[in-house]
């Protein structure tokens, strides 16, 4: 990683708001947000729904704009890009885990990891290269070619963390990575978060379940569109079982 | 991404639904086989037709001599000879609209061979009426100037009187016919031409020299006068209208008419009758192509259709596609060339079928099998513009969504 941008937050929002036109009345998502996250943090977004952690989450994803003020990742104002602006941001910087897995169905784990590298021109015989290296590091070395469906969910998951780290984002953004698993493979992705993090990939991941937060390094509460409490916390360790025997 | 790429990423995701992509090309399937094989079976059918017209002649204009008038009672053409050896020799060499002109006299009368007998028509002519009729030798050789010259008494005989006089499959040349008496030797035998349009039998014939004819067969010479019509063949790309008109007008001249006075002959282009039947298959060739292209619209609909479903069905991998980091002409891309390779194979598959249709109708009805390139070309051309200018609403449609929403979408 480029040692003058460490320097930095590789993500800084500047008076950032979200308001949304429904009808005649405008709701307001987001009020001035100002938030900013160093490279290497493992940040939790916490807030009831309606808080507008949602709507935080999309604006630093690049899936949604800005009403007003400025968003800046790793440098460069992506607040004001077009759609295909912010399609080359969300394929080089970001990583996206989903509450849902979001896999494409009847196609292979390979496949699957090999989506971003697909829109970013990498030519096949890396693509399948890098995919496997991906789905090895995540521990399904053994499932490149099974399908979403004949994979437990922790192993879905797993899968969509491995398509968001084969790009080498700078950032992995996670919604709820855990709201479709039990505690127990729930432990094991927020245990493959920790290491990731001890790589140096930066995390923020949005989450309700206080048990999910412990394990991140700083906890950012969000209500009513506002950041009401940003700590700093020791970081809970998730107790690893093994991966291998990690079938239900 | 690069073209081949996403052309395989849209085979890939049609071959997911196997079934559901070939219902969706059936419309295709059924528009462009129905091209192929009605362009097939229309030019099949001209052709069949045509070859009915060149038996009879093509560029055929048939020059017949006045009409008596005596005391009122007024003969039909023909009844009064006024068409001279000269008034041939000069249609057939002054004129440059003209190709080819022979006179034909008829006589229907009794042959015999050895040991049968047959009554048939006896026509009296010149070499040059086997081009004007397009009458092709089968064996021995058509007579000549010099058998013309000398009066030979040579006959060149049409199949069906071989089959009469000697049986199916004989080779009569160099056999000896009598014909009103008059020994003919038989130099040649035509090939078999079938029946004109009016269902007479051209092969029921006996052609010989015209000096021989007049000589032996006909009962009183006239002279000078030729005792029947003009065959004559306008050059193609005069066309029959200015030969027409170049006759009547040579004509009109050597025979001294004033100006008001009517013409004492009658010159009739054949080719319009052979023109009228060529239109109504041109008609129904059009009616036909129109037919498929509705089949083709409608194809294209179903396309449109199910690709609109497909979005749809499919807006969470669009959400998910658009997340990782397709642009919106990707996903454009990739919805229209999934559209296009259905419609492409839906043509492919068309064409196949269409063939197999036309192939099959060929041999039911024995005509030719004729299959032209261009217009497979064509129909699969207009298949893929179709796959195209159907598929970029559903494949805009995909491009245009909000990947919030289609992330969310249940």
């Amino acid at each position: 990683m480029n040692g003058q941008l460490q320097q930095m937050p590789l993500i800084a929002l500047r008076g950032v708001s979200k308001i949304y036109q429904t009808g005649d009345v405008e709701v307001a998502a987001l009020r001035n947000v100002d938030f900013h996250v160093e490279p290497g943090d493992f940040v939790a977004i916490m807030g009831s729904s309606g808080s507008g952690k949602s709507t935080l989450m999309n604006i630093l994803g690049c899936l949604d704009r800005p009403t007003s003020g400025q968003y800046f990742l790793d440098g460069q104002d992506v607040s004001r890009l077009d759609r295909n602006g912010l399609a080359i941001v969300r394929n080089r910087t970001l990583g996206f885990v989903f509450q849902s897995f979001n896999l494409l169905a009847r196609t292979s784990a390979l496949e699957n990891v090999e989506l971003p590298m697909l829109y970013a021109g990498v030519p096949a015989r890396e693509r399948k290269r890098r995919a496997r290296e991906a789905l090895e590091r995540v521990g399904l070395g053994a499932r490149l070619e099974h399908h979403p469906r004949q994979l437990s969910g922790g192993q879905q998951q797993r899968v969509a963390i491995a398509r968001a780290l084969v790009s080498q984002p700078r950032v992995i953004l996670a919604d709820e990575p855990t709201g479709n698993l039990d505690s127990r493979t729930s432990i094991e992705v927020m245990a493959l978060f920790q290491e990731l993090r001890h790589e140096g990939i930066t995390l923020v991941l949005v989450t309700h379940e206080p048990d999910i937060a412990s394990h991140a390094g700083r906890v950012v509460v969000v209500r009513d569109g506002r950041i009401i409490s940003d700590k700093r916390q020791q970081p809970v360790p998730a107790e690893i079982p093994p991966l291998e025997e990690a079938v239900s | 991404m690069n073209v081949l790429e996403t052309m395989s990423l849209a085979v890939r995701s049609l071959l997911r639904s196997k079934m559901r992509s070939f219902l969706t090309a059936l419309g295709i399937i059924i528009g462009v086989g129905a091209v192929i094989a009605m362009v097939a079976i229309g030019d099949g059918a001209r052709a069949s037709v045509q070859k009915v017209f060149d038996a009879m002649g093509t560029n055929m204009l048939i020059v017949m001599s006045g009409s008596t008038n005596s005391g009122g009672a007024r003969g039909g053409f023909g009844s009064q000879p006024t068409l001279t050896w000269d008034d041939l020799e000069a249609i057939r060499t002054q004129l440059p609209s003209v190709r080819a002109a022979a006179p034909e006299m008829r006589t229907n009368t009794q042959v015999f061979s050895e040991d049968q007998n047959w009554t048939t028509s006896v026509t009296g002519t010149t070499p040059d009426y086997f081009g004007v009729r397009g009458w092709s030798i089968a064996t021995g050789r058509r007579f000549n100037e010099a058998d013309v010259e000398a009066g030979a008494k040579v006959a060149v005989i049409g199949q069906t009187v071989v089959e009469k006089l000697y049986g199916a499959g004989f080779d009569p040349v160099g056999q000896v016919i009598r014909i009103k008496k008059t020994p003919f030797t038989i130099i040649g035998m035509t090939a078999r031409k079938g029946q004109s349009p009016m269902g007479q039998d051209y092969d029921d014939s006996i052609l010989v020299p015209a000096t021989t004819f007049q000589r032996q067969l006909q009962s009183q010479s006239l002279g000078k006068y030729i005792t029947g019509v003009l065959n004559v063949q306008a050059d193609a790309n005069a066309g029959t209208a200015k030969a027409q008109q170049d006759v009547t007008a040579l004509l009109r001249e050597r025979h001294r008419l004033a100006e008001d006075a009517p013409n004492d002959f009658d010159v009739r282009d054949l080719s319009e009758l052979a023109n009228s039947r060529q239109q109504s298959t041109e008609t129904l060739s059009l009616l036909l192509a129109s037919i498929a292209a509705v089949s083709l619209v409608v194809g294209g609909i179903g396309i449109m259709n199910i690709m609109l479903v497909s979005v749809t069905e499919r807006t969470r991998e669009i959400g998910v596609r658009v997340a990782v980091g397709a642009r919106p002409r990707d996903i454009l891309a990739q919805f229209l060339i999934e559209a296009l390779t259905l419609a492409l194979l839906g043509g492919l598959i068309g064409a196949a079928v269409g063939l197999g249709v036309a192939r099959f109708l060929a041999s039911q009805f024995q005509w030719p099998l004729l299959v032209r390139p261009d217009v497979i070309f064509i129909a699969l051309g207009f298949s893929a513009l179709v796959g195209v200018g159907f598929g970029l609403y559903p494949a805009r449609k995909a491009s245009q969504l909000d990947p919030i929403d289609a992330l969310r979408y249940e």
